[in-house]
């Protein structure tokens, strides 16, 4: 319950942030809504010395549009995701997935940056981030970089982020109307995350063929994945719900699925395949 | 570190240890005993206040991330003696045995009503994801929250 | 008497402090130069301690002192209240020495200034120890060549115990078919939402140890810690302030409450100790875990001539208060609402390197309603009957109350067809019937569970119970007249401060704010028992009746000599004594009261005041019944099961305040939901607590939990004079097989005749995935 005793910064800058993030070097944590750090460290399974608190920097709260593609700072947290008319109207798969966060007041704390840079293999965020092809930006000693999502996500709980370096926004595409997006999720009954969820993004033409698909599984390995095989054999295809069913096989094919006490591999790699197919499915009737 | 935030109305100032959790801020020094502690992982929601507004569970947040602040906990929905609505909805449809789990339970209910004054059953048990009782297998709560948006309407 | 509050839905007085967040528990209590003890426990299930090196701990800022087991040797073993025969009781320090036998054992207590202080020297602590096997599975504990958790003891069999009743071998060879199957009653954490605290005051000058604790029975602990730390009872004192859920979890004596009383004497200062969902996970105690062998003798009509029980209950690695008794309870209401003349039961006891298990919400009696409600409906798949039907081909009738079990009791009183017959009505059983058919050719899977339950309640009569069945109330009518009752049970969130009253206020005829009802502090209260099993209003509610019977008793000589007449012309009714033929010459209650303190013209050799004790001894328990219908349907897809209905109708005899029965069934039935199908301590081969956490263990949350129906009938009880039974187990009794019925039955077209609990989702799957037949 009570975390080890550590040094507090509230840094104003990003600048600020990665100059102690530099100085302070493994021993240092950011602390954006603390919804993922601070469990741990109450556990006592994390004790950082240095604690650099960014919510003062302003300029990580903001959701903005940069070119075609939505700007979503870090600092920016689950419910406002959840209730932004931007991003519900431009990326709402990314809302929808948002809103299967946790609870209420755990979406009110948490931020974005915080739950992608924890990179916890069942959260949401990453499931919907491999579909959208979303970009990951980060600021770090030596300047700054973007990476995309299927590039960010390397392992359990390890990331393409450098030691010193810091998340400051994920860019997600504005969708045009007439894709469809879906999120679909199985949850661990205690804890809420996902055993196994679906996020898909389908557009398809006139006659009802698929023009693009892509489907992040989420809860399953070690990290969030693409499926696709699935979006392979569904490309240029109409999108029946036979066609959608036959493609959804083998999802986990090539995934070091999870076992544990909350779902055997086997349960989870069959869920991964229904969770696929019905997201698949509810996007392809949600495209125009 | 010296922090000040301000508990319904009330303005606190103290030095604390940066690792001081909310919840102990709140209990221990303002002396706020209705906020309770009953699990170390973010899942109960017994110590659910509300945090500029937005209900929020103060055992995850540190006091000095909430400095500068405006808090509501159980104990600030009292005015002038008389309970707030959604309190009085809890007492008349039976809508706690113990009491432990309560205060977090109204204060989830006061920042669901203020998003959606006229829940579902349904709206009102995904609005109620983190909060768990024992006692009372929720059906009364659930009562009480609906009875508190008639009332408050 | 007056009916102006009994059967009414009396908002609860408890509740205006507790919405507003001022009600009072163990951590609420502030006391000058508090100190708070964290603990070191074992993190291995089994291991010897080659040594414990406390000297960073001691030497950090704000440590006052740290303790380990060699420090305590002069404190008592943790007690165990059962004395079945042949039992083997090992020593239960409050600190481990030498061994740890479970994850979540103490071995080290550090006290500091605070909190956090003290977490960190818990930290700064260091033990060595050498691992050794451990025992986790119950047979795996059974067998002979196992690791023993006690090394004093030949074995790991703590005891076998053997209920028999009529005939059972006859009855088997007179069956028409005998079915078997084994069943499982995993292990439940009882998870109230407060977890277990404790405040330690030691006053050297008063000699006086106070300690506030988080439990169900104050009395009981006052006795136990006297013993245990070698101390006058009347010098220690046991307040259970507002307690936030027990279960069953806090109706125990802990090694932290002896333990924080020492530590307050040896440092003469307040300590404080509040345990963590962790410990609470891992060193409170839990529930079932019965591992059993269940064989039913049928004729080809569904009656049942006999049943066989035999069960290994996995004990933990030592016997905290009722541990081996709870398995008793079992056998005592195997046979159920039913005529089942023959019956077996034998139970081995079993140590296991985990938390010990004990009382939690219905305490053996819902493992024994599973197993009889689930035999009714293997019967029912085996001869192709309706469950139902044979649920009524062998429900006692109502003529034959008081009715004698097989296993040793007298039910005293039952309808057991009337809540059958609501329940069905309600739920319009035939039609979820056909409906179910029909989906069935849709692929959809849609199940009908029934039970139709008896549980035993109002415990109970001494001689059956370890540590007296009885229970006390004092009523003293105060010069005021207003009503002040003190209450031997203890109770935390069933609502006896408001359902005391109505009763008080009814029998004295005065309005229910004039009734104050105090509980929980041996020094205010008479010595009681407490509340668990059911108890508090059957026998807890029935001392208060007895006492208000005395005073008014007492009162009827005092008005016959105010009103100059004798005993025999005088009345009570509403609050006032008054002459039979002249209503109009009387006294009130408030006036007599005074005029009993004031004393200036009392009749002769009459005592003042007017106030009166009354221990009330029951003469048996009480059987509550009733009948739950739930209808499921499950997700061939994904394993998931969704509650399409559910209806609960229960007789707990006569009901003082329905919002309070009310609210114990829908408790009940959600803590049995929890059971059915989400809930199970889980431990790895080396005994480590998998779910150890609300992040993998997980309760029913508001959204888990169907809206329940609730109806009633209402049979009163013979055993006390306001005919209660009780309801507080109720729910978690009738419900578990209702639920896990409606499951299996909605798995029938798979094959499917049993499932283990709890039935989550990829259980039901995996048995989905077969072609249907």
């Amino acid at each position: 319950m009570i975390p080890e005793a550590f040094e507090y910064f509230a840094p104003s800058s990003i600048q600020e942030a990665i100059s102690l993030a530099r100085r302070y070097g493994g021993d240092a944590k950011f602390l954006s809504g603390g919804h993922s750090l601070l469990p741990m460290m109450k556990l006592r399974l994390a004790a950082p010395k240095y604690i650099i608190d960014l919510a003062g920097i302003g300029e990580l709260t903001q959701i903005s549009e940069e070119g075609d593609s939505l700007k979503i700072g870090a600092l920016v947290t689950h419910k406002a995701i959840e209730t932004s008319d931007e991003i519900q109207s431009r990326c709402r798969l990314l809302a929808e997935a948002a809103f299967e966060i946790g609870d209420p007041q755990v979406r009110s704390c948490g931020t974005i940056g915080g739950s992608v840079a924890h990179a916890d293999p069942a959260a949401d965020y990453p499931a919907a981030l491999l579909a959208l092809d979303a970009e990951v930006r980060i600021e770090g000693p030596s300047g700054g970089r973007s990476v995309r999502a299927s590039d960010f996500f390397v392992d359990l709980f390890t990331t393409a982020l450098q030691q010193g370096e810091l998340l400051v926004a994920i860019h997600v595409p504005v969708l045009a109307h007439n894709v469809g997006t879906a999120y679909k999720k199985l949850r661990q009954q205690a804890s809420g995350f996902a055993l196994v969820s679906a996020a898909a993004v389908v557009a398809k033409d006139e006659g009802g063929k698929c023009t693009h698909i892509a489907v992040g599984i989420s809860g399953v390995g070690p990290k969030a994945f693409r499926a696709s095989k699935v979006e392979e054999s569904l490309l240029g295809k109409t999108l029946t719900e036979k066609n959608i069913t036959n493609a959804s096989h083998h999802v986990t094919a090539s995934v070091d699925v999870q076992n544990d006490i909350h779902a055997s591999a086997e349960y989870r790699s069959a869920m991964a395949d229904l969770f696929a197919k019905n997201a698949i499915w509810v996007a392809a009737n949600r495209a125009e | 570190m010296e922090i000040t935030l301000t508990i319904n109305d009330r303005t606190f100032k103290a030095d604390v240890e940066p690792r001081l959790l909310l919840v102990h801020f709140i209990r221990e020094n303002a002396c706020l005993t209705g906020t309770h502690i009953g699990c170390e992982t973010t899942t109960c929601g017994a110590c659910t206040i509300l945090l500029d507004g937005k209900a929020v569970k103060s055992c995850t947040l540190l006091a000095v991330q909430a400095r500068g602040k405006r808090l509501t906990t159980v104990e600030g929905l009292m005015k002038n003696g008389r309970l707030h609505p959604i309190q009085e909805a809890f007492w008349e449809e039976h809508g706690l045995q113990c009491g432990y789990c309560t205060p977090g339970m109204i204060m989830a209910a006061y920042h669901l009503l203020q998003e959606n004054p006229n829940p579902s059953d349904e709206q009102i048990r995904r609005g109620l994801e983190g909060n768990l009782c024992r006692c009372t297998g929720y059906q009364n709560i659930v009562k009480a929250i609906q009875s508190a948006a008639a009332k408050l309407a | 008497m007056a009916q102006k509050y009994l059967g009414q839905a009396i908002k609860r007085t408890e509740d205006p402090k507790l919405v507003s967040g001022l009600g009072h528990f163990v951590d609420d209590i502030k006391l000058p130069d508090l100190h708070n003890v964290c603990f070191v426990r074992s993190i291995h299930a089994h291991a010897r301690i080659r040594g414990v090196d406390t000297s960073l701990a001691a030497a950090l800022p704000g440590v006052v002192k740290v303790f380990t087991g060699e420090d305590c040797r002069g404190i008592g073993s943790i007690p165990c209240a059962s004395s079945l025969q042949g039992l083997k009781v090992p020593h239960h320090p409050v600190l481990a020495r030498n061994k740890v036998r479970y994850v979540g054992e103490p071995i080290v207590a550090v006290v500091a200034d605070s909190l956090y202080r003290a977490r960190d020297a818990a930290e700064a602590v260091s033990v060595d120890y050498e691992p050794l096997p451990a025992v986790v599975d119950p047979e795996q504990a059974a067998a002979p060549n196992s690791t023993f958790v006690h090394e004093e003891f030949s074995d790991n069999v703590a005891y076998v115990w053997s209920l028999v009743g009529g005939d059972v071998d006859q009855a088997f060879k007179d069956a028409d078919r005998v079915i078997k199957q084994r069943m499982i009653h995993q292990r439940l954490v009882p998870a109230a939402m407060e977890p277990r605290g404790v405040i330690a005051r030691f006053l050297p000058g008063e000699k006086e140890l106070t300690l506030w604790s988080s439990t169900q029975i104050p009395h009981l602990m006052r006795t136990q810690v006297a013993i245990m730390l070698g101390l006058f009872e009347n010098r220690v004192r046991v307040i259970a302030p507002e307690v936030g859920g027990g279960f069953g979890s806090k109706l125990n004596v802990y090694g932290e409450e002896a333990l924080l009383g020492f530590i307050s004497m040896q440092l003469q200062k307040p300590v404080k100790w509040i345990e963590t969902r962790r410990e609470n996970f891992t060193a409170t105690i839990q529930g079932r875990g019965q591992v059993g062998d269940v064989e039913i003798a049928v004729k080809s009509d569904g009656r049942v001539l006999g049943i066989r029980y035999t069960v290994l209950a996995d004990l933990g690695a030592y016997l905290q208060l009722l541990t081996p008794a709870i398995p008793t309870l079992t056998g005592l209401m195997l046979t159920g609402a039913y005529r089942i003349p023959n019956v077996r039961m034998d139970v081995t006891g079993v140590f296991t390197n985990k938390v010990a298990t004990d009382a939690y919400r219905g305490a053996g009696r819902p493992e024994a309603t599973y197993i009889i409600e689930r035999a009714m409906d293997l019967a029912a798949l085996e001869f192709d009957l309706d469950p139902v039907d044979v649920r009524r081909v062998n429900l006692v009738s109502k003529r034959e109350f008081p009715y004698a079990t097989a296993t040793g009791l007298s039910y005293d009183s039952g309808n057991y067809e009337a809540p059958l017959k609501k329940a069905l009505k309600i739920s319009q059983y035939p039609r979820w019937r056909r409906h179910q058919v029909k989906e069935r050719k849709k692929g959809r899977y849609v199940g009908v569970g029934v039970s139709t339950y008896v549980e035993i309640c109002a415990l109970g009569p001494s001689p059956a119970m370890p540590a007296g069945g009885w229970e006390s109330a004092t009523v003293r009518i105060e010069p005021t007249g207003k009503i002040t009752i003190l209450t031997g049970v203890s109770p935390h969130g069933q609502g006896q401060e408001t359902s005391f009253a109505q009763i008080a206020a009814d029998m004295l005829g005065v309005a229910l704010e004039d009734v104050l009802v105090l509980h929980g502090d041996t020094g205010v209260v008479q010595y009681g028992i407490g509340t668990f099993g059911s108890r508090a209003t059957a026998v807890g509610g029935t001392a208060v009746y007895g006492a208000i019977q005395k005073i008014l008793k007492k009162g009827m000589l005092l008005a016959a000599h105010l009103l100059g007449v004798s005993r025999r012309e005088v009345q009570f009714r509403d609050g006032k004594f008054f002459l039979k033929n002249d209503p109009t010459k009387s006294i009130s209650l408030q006036d007599l009261a005074l005029a009993s303190y004031t004393a200036r013209k009392l009749p002769p050799d009459f005592e003042p005041g007017l106030a009166a004790i009354y221990f009330y001894e029951p003469t048996n328990f009480t059987f509550p019944f009733g009948t739950h219908v739930c209808v499921v349907e499950v997700a061939r897809e994904t394993g998931t099961i969704k509650i399409l209905q559910y209806v609960a109708v229960d007789d707990c005899g006569t009901i003082v305040n329905p919002l309070l029965v009310e609210g114990q069934i829908h408790g009940g039935v959600v803590q049995a939901l929890g059971q059915a199908f989400m809930e199970e301590a889980v431990y790895d081969e080396i005994g480590q607590l998998i779910t150890g956490e609300f992040t993998d263990y997980a309760i029913p949350r508001a959204g888990d939990v169907p809206w329940m129906q609730l109806d009633r009938t209402e049979t009163p009880s013979p055993v006390n004079p306001l005919g209660i039974k009780g309801v507080g187990e109720a729910g978690t009794i009738g419900a578990t097989p209702a639920l896990v019925n409606a499951v299996v039955d909605a798995l029938r077209p798979f094959g499917v005749r049993h499932v283990d609990m709890p039935l989550r989702p990829e259980k039901i799957w995996k048995l989905m995935q077969k072609e249907t037949s």
